[in-house]
Order: structure tokens, then sequence, then C-alpha cells
């Protein structure tokens, strides 16, 4: 092996939260659904259409011409159930990919949640629920891990280490990096786990600034963006790109040109022996992870400031989310599934990124995700779930003191 | 007696009290024999007035009026920007999104709106910018229909409407009543005052024949602030409906302890007194739920502040109400609060007793001159306003006095009553 071989990883995210039905405080304790089912359905559809089944496609033609393209995949457990549901032959599509051994699947958090910061015992569930979901539908076990957008702190790299994964994605921010290259592996300082820092700046020009007609750049040819990677100083071995699946056809719609700016992108690579492309898993025992790179604040990969601010950055999120807090204990211990299920959805990051009164920029990115016509909106909605929530978690524990109770009077009698 | 009244909005499609009012007025004046021609910018074509007998009020004339004169003058178009913090429906851009969700019909009227001559009305539907263009333009429109018309008084409610009474006192040489039921010193408070509003209302004022007031609250604003003669000012104060169908839908109660705000979420409510008096209810009583139902320029301000507090789980906001829905949470309701800044009058305690639910008013509102059986605490003193929750919370023998003791006061709180006064007021001119 070459020892100034470069190295190329392609991650995706996919990821649908479960949308939450328009709920008034007159529908507080009506029994109402919580999930607008419909319209998650709806969007599923449509997702389907314009960019999992076509980018997938076109990624399994090009493996058949290119065994050696490697892609790698993160998929939350909200958008496989919903797949499951919704959209069955795109997991079947995901199979297909899985299959051919050029793909690899990284572990999430099922939820897709906050839970790390709910605790340690909720976030280390939910990635095992997230486990054993994709190794039911895709049929793999993920050894290599990506946090909800990104969240990482030292901490948090322990306790994914402690789960055994071998290593971890991370945002390749300054302050973090602190002069050192964002295309390089580096190292937790206490345990083995390797980070793998994700380019910012190429991810974000595919992922924002490829549609942008006032870009110098634009229009971004996939020929061209190759030509960036090629002009790399040799000593930067690995390259991270990273960015939102739905970038392909969703984000960036078909008539932008972003397949073909993808594919001729693809090609080029793999013609050109120059760069190779790899997996996580791969490339860590590829390429040492000499330097250590510590975080004791969270950083995550959203907005400009890039730590936690997009979720938890105002009153109304943190209250909000302090809210649902409360319950965890008890809802946990409850051992009902349905419930623990439903509040789990709740903890979703997405419901709180709809919150965000951030303006400029980062709010018009808040805005595009969102189904809310504002961050209030949002905040209302979600906190007259949770106050049915609240109500049926106090009908729950009533009954379960009074069971508790005629236990007692059993015993006694 | 026939009586050309102006006003400027008509129950279904009110956004504040002044449509109920007039539509409780109108009711009870006809029962006094008084013709009415009883003009609004815009009609809908389903307001309940036209339940009125058409030879009493001609109800199409004043729609089909205001539509010609549109018409004729649309020749010609010159741009003229207004500026945009003008009050009462005024709402910053940022907003905008919140206000349109709940104020639904405001955005329904965007698409209606005509332009005219020499003029064009950016009218984005934000009733605010051209809020003032539109009071101007209602003046135009109330010369032609005076002229056109026979009439023995003429009766304008709020300054939106007072260009226009001027107008028609000067096309027909009729006494002008001038009917208020609030001043840019309730709406904006001193400190904000929009000095085009109050040029308005001044020129109102100066220009009637005879002033009504709500309140003593409102005729001692008239007086202090507008520099009015007391003599020329007379009380009259609002009556209350009987409820037309109280039959809704039950819903649960969100807790064992509810207390409800209800009303436009702006200064002059005094949303932000209401949310410092709960947070110290919550000190001392941590299970009792609070109802804030309305909306307004400070309902996301408020939002935030109940956030910071981290009280969003004892708190909810449930956007701006209709009828039943009004109904439902009062249905839910252990005690309404009322902690307005400055209150002409004030009919929501009067819809909250009359649904069996006590009340605690400001005493800076003209209700709490008319009800012995209420609590009154200052808006300022949230000391007394946690204390006076708590006490009606906590004691059913309080709580059911208040409630039994309103109900029963406001029997006498009627229309009929009101109309009887201003019909009096009429032959006097």
């Amino acid at each position: 092996m070459n020892s100034e071989q470069q190295y190329l990883n392609l991650y995706f995210q996919v990821h649908q939260p479960r949308r939450l039905k328009k709920f008034h405080f007159l529908d507080v304790g009506s029994d109402k659904k919580y999930f607008d089912d419909d319209l998650n359905k709806e969007i599923m559809n449509r997702i389907s259409k314009h960019c999992y089944l076509p980018s997938n496609e076109l990624l399994l033609k090009i493996i058949d011409q290119h065994p050696e393209l490697r892609i790698t995949f993160s998929i939350s457990g909200t958008a496989l159930e919903q797949f499951e549901r919704y959209a069955p032959q795109v997991l079947h599509s995901f199979r297909q990919l899985a299959e051919t051994g050029s793909v690899e699947f990284l572990g999430e958090t099922y939820y897709h949640s906050l839970a790390y910061f709910i605790s340690n015992e909720e976030f280390i569930e939910q990635i095992g629920l997230h486990r054993q979901k994709i190794n039911e539908l895709i049929g793999v076990s993920p050894t290599f891990f990506r946090n909800t957008e990104l969240i990482y702190s030292d901490v948090i790299g322990s306790t994914v280490a402690e789960l055994g994964f071998s290593g971890i994605y991370i945002d390749g921010i300054e302050r973090i990096l602190k002069g050192e290259s964002p295309n390089a592996l580096y190292r937790h300082p206490e345990k083995e786990l390797v980070l793998m820092p994700r380019n910012y700046r190429l991810s974000d020009d595919i992922a924002f600034r490829y549609s942008d007609e006032h870009w110098s750049e634009w229009p971004l040819t996939g020929k061209k963006f190759a030509s960036w990677l090629y002009s790399i100083p040799s000593r930067d071995r690995i390259v991270n790109l990273a960015m939102d699946y739905e970038t392909l056809g969703e984000h960036k719609k078909v008539e932008s040109g972003i397949f073909d700016f993808f594919q001729d992108f693809l090609m080029a690579i793999l013609h050109d022996n120059r760069i190779r492309i790899v997996n996580p898993s791969e490339v860590s025992k590829l390429l040492p992870a000499e330097k250590v790179i510590s975080s004791e604040r969270a950083i995550s990969w959203a907005d400009d400031a890039r730590d936690l601010s997009a979720w938890l950055g105002n009153d109304m999120q943190r209250d909000a989310f302090g809210s649902l807090y409360k319950f965890h204990d008890f809802i946990v211990r409850s051992e009902n599934r349905k419930l623990v299920d439903t509040y789990r959805h709740l903890l979703t990051s997405d419901h709180f990124y709809y919150m965000s009164t951030k303006k400029g920029a980062d709010g018009t990115v808040h805005q595009y995700f969102s189904p809310y016509r504002s961050p209030y909106e949002a905040f209302m909605n979600f906190m007259n779930i949770i106050s049915d929530f609240e109500l049926r978690v106090k009908k729950k524990r009533r009954r379960t003191v009074f069971r508790e109770a005629n236990e007692i009077n059993s015993l006694v009698a | 007696m026939t009586v050309l009244m102006f006003g400027w909005e008509f129950p279904p499609h009110i956004s504040g009290g002044l449509g109920t009012a007039c539509f409780g007025l109108s009711m009870a004046l006809r029962e006094e024999n008084i013709r009415l021609l009883f003009v609004v910018p815009k009609a809908y074509g389903d307001e309940y007035i036209s339940l009125i007998n058409a030879s009493d009020v001609i109800v199409g004339q004043e729609t089909e009026w205001v539509e010609k004169i549109s018409q004729e003058k649309m020749e010609g178009s010159k741009q003229i920007s207004v500026p945009s913090n003008l009050r009462p429906y005024s709402m910053s851009e940022a907003d905008e999104m919140l206000e349109e969700w709940n104020w639904q019909f405001i955005s329904e009227s965007r698409e209606k709106v005509k332009t005219k001559e020499g003029i064009r009305f950016n009218f984005t539907g934000k009733y605010g910018p051209s809020l003032l263009d539109e009071v101007k333009r209602y003046a135009d429109v109330a010369s032609v229909i005076a002229r056109e018309n026979d009439f023995d008084i003429i009766h304008a409610h709020d300054w939106l409407t007072y260009l226009a009474g001027i107008e028609a006192k000067k096309v027909s040489g009729k006494p002008l009543v001038v009917h208020v039921h609030a001043t840019e010193f309730d709406r904006a408070g001193v400190l904000n005052i929009d000095q085009r509003v109050f040029e308005i209302e001044k020129t109102g004022l100066d220009e009637a024949d005879r002033i009504i007031a709500v309140s003593q609250w409102t005729k001692d604003i008239i007086t202090e602030k507008y520099g009015i003669d007391p003599a020329k000012v007379k009380v009259v104060h609002n009556g209350v409906m009987p409820p037309e169908d109280t039959e809704f839908t039950a819903i649960p109660r969100i807790g064992d302890h509810v207390v409800t705000f209800l009303g436009r979420i702006t200064y002059q409510k005094g949303p932000q007194y209401f949310i410092e008096a709960a947070r110290k209810v919550l000190d001392y009583f941590p299970e009792v739920h609070f109802v804030m139902a309305g909306s307004g320029d400070l309902l996301p301000a408020m939002i935030e502040q109940v956030a910071k507090m981290k009280l969003s789980s004892r708190f909810h906001f449930t956007g701006f109400l209709k009828g039943k829905q009004m109904n439902q949470v009062w249905s839910v309701t252990d005690v309404y609060v009322m902690p307005s800044v400055s209150e002409p009058f004030g009919i929501t305690p009067l819809e909250a007793v009359e649904a069996g639910v006590p009340v605690i008013v400001s005493n800076q509102s003209g209700v709490a001159e008319v009800m012995d059986h209420a609590i009154k605490v200052d808006f300022w003193d949230t000391n007394a306003l946690a204390d006076a929750i708590v006490n009606v919370l906590k004691h059913k023998s309080l709580s059911e006095s208040l409630k039994v003791n309103s109900k029963k006061e406001i029997q006498s709180l009627t229309w009929q009553r009101a109309a009887r006064r201003i019909n009096q007021l009429y032959h006097e001119l």
C-alpha cells in the first residue's frame, strides 16, 4: 500500500422525524393522536420518489460497474420504521446496497434524539434499539457511530467507546481542531475511539452552496469538485464529506442537476486512481489516528454556532425539553411499551429544532425543515401535547397506585 | 328617530369588544324605536345585524355605497407609504405569522380590498399599515352616505369612525355623538401614544356635540388627557348580552385548579402581570394550571417569559378562541383574571360571570365600577393578585359567593338600560 494514498469517505444521513399533529389546547385530554401519520406518509412518499429510490438506484448502478465504490449511511430508527410502514421498496433497495458489501451503516440513537441529555442510560438504550432495528430490517450490525446531528463531547465519546464502537463522526470545526487539519483521523483523549472529522467546507459546498447562483463557483460540476479534492496536500490523508442524503433530489431538486453532479463526481474519482473511496471501519485500520482531539463542551454540525443552540438554544426549547425530562423515570419504569415509545418519539431533535428563534441564514434553514409557520406555533403545539401526555401519565399513576393498594390490601387480608 | 351610526366591525367578524358592543347596543336601540343606518367599512353579508328588519336598517346599502365609490375612484394610481407602527391592529413583522394563525378573518379580508382615486392601497391585510388610509377613505364614503340619507343624529364608535362622523356632520348639519369605547392611552400606554391616532381622537372629541364614555375611568381620561369639558361627557356603562347558545362539547380538565386569562395579548391587557402573579401562586401551589387564551402582539414575548421561568408545563397558550371554544375554556376555569393596565370597560369578566366563573379584575377598569362581587386589585400589585388567586382557589366559600352574587348582580347590566340612557341623550340634543 502506498503510504501516500489519500482517501475519501462519503457519509449520508437518512432521517425523517415522526411529525406531530396540530394539537390545540382544547384537544388536551381528548384522546387525540399525537402523530400526523397522514403527513408523515405523504412526505415519506414524496422524498422516496425524489430522493431515496433514484439515489439508491444510481448507487447500485455505479457499484455494479465499480464494486470498489464505498458509501456510508446512517439511517435513524424513526426513518427505518417509516420506510417499513410507507415505503418498503426503499428498505428493499437499502438491503440490496447492503448486500453489495460496498456500503457501511452507522449506529445512532433510534429516535434521532437528544437522549444523551436525558441520561447516559437513555442514550445507551436508544442506541441498542437502533442496533436491533437496523439488524432486523437491513441485516447489518454497525461498528462505527454517529450521534444525532454529530453532537459530540468527550463524555459522549467515552460512552460510545464503552459500547464497543470503534469510531465516531464529529464536525471538523476549528475550535476543536485547534489548528490541526480536518483531513485526518484523531483519537479520544482516554478511550480507544477514532474520531472522523467532517470536512464541513467541502460538504457544505454540495449541501448548501451547490445551488446558490450568487456563489463565485456556481455552477459546480462533478469534475471541478473532484479537482478540488486533488489539490488537497498529500499530508492530508482522508477527506470526509457528510450531509443529508436528502440533498440528492429533495433539498436540491433533480432540475438543479444534482444527480448528474454526483454521478460525474463519483465517476471522476473512480476513474482516476489518486483517491481511494473508503468506509470508516476500513480506513480507521488503514490510517493512524495519532493526535488527540478533546471537546469538553458539546459540539454539533448544526447552524453557524455548531453547538447545541439549534435545539436547546432558547428558553422555549429548554423549557420544553425540561418538561419532558421530568417524566422520564416514571415513563421508563412503567414498562408500558407504547407509552415509552411515544415518549421517545417526543425526544426527537427535530421537534426542538422547529422552536428555534434564530434569524438570518440559520433561521432560514430551521424554517425550511419546519412544518410550522413560526417557532411559537411549534412550541405551543408541542407543549399542548406534553400537557396531554402529562394527563395520561397522571391517569396511569393513579391506576398504578390503585393497583398497588389493592395488592397490599389482598396481602393484608 | 333615525340614527346614522358608524362602526368598524360587526359580529361575527370581530377582533375585539367593539363589534360585540355595537351589536348589543344596536339591538337594544331598535327596541327603543330608533331607526338605525348602521355603516361598517366592510360588510360580509353574514353579520348578525341582518336579523334586523330590512325596513329598519338597510344593510345592503352601505356595502353598495362603499363598493360604488371605490369603483368610481379606481382610476389612476399613486403609491403612498404609511408607517406601520399604527395600533390597535398593528403587528411587528416577526410576529405576523403567529397573528395570521389566529386572526383568520383578517387574512381573509386581504384579497377583497379595493383601490381608489389617486391612491393605491397596498393592502397587505396586515390591518396596521393601511389602517390610517382606511380611516380617511371611510370619511369620504361617509359624506356620500350622509348626503343620500335622512337621519336625525350621527353616532360614531371609536376613533376609527370619528372622521366619518365629522364628515357626515359637515354634510348634514346634524348633531354628532361620539362614543368612546377606548382611547389611545388605553391601547398604547402613555409612553407609546401614536400622535396621528391621538390627533384624530382629539378632533373627534372636540367636534362632537355629545360624548358617551363607557366608564368613569374613560371619562377621566377624556377630560384629563384630551382636555374636554366634563359636562359634555356622559358615562353609559356597557351591557352584557345573554349567552345565545351555551351548548358545547365538554372538554376534560387539565388539572384540579385552573386560572384563566382571556383577551387580546397586548400591552393594554396586562398579560405580564398575570404571568408574574402566576409565578408567585406556583411557589405556593405547584399544581395550579394557567390558561392564557387569546392572541396579540405580545404573545411571543409572553411565551418566552414563561419558558424562561420554566413554567411552560403549567401554562397553556390557546391562541385566539371563537365563541364555543370560549365556553369550553370557561367550563374548566376556576377563576378568571383580568389584570388590564387600562380597560375602558371590559366585557369578558361579565361573560365569565355569565358562565359561572368568579372573577378578579384590576381597579384600572370600567367594569370594576359596576361589579361589587368581584375581587379588585391594582394591576401592578402582583402580590395582591397572587393572594386573590390563591384564596379563590383554596376557599370554596369565597369562590361560591363570588359566583352566585356576581351572577345576580350582572342581571341588571343590560343593553336595554344602556340604550334607554342613550336614547335620552339623543333627545337632549
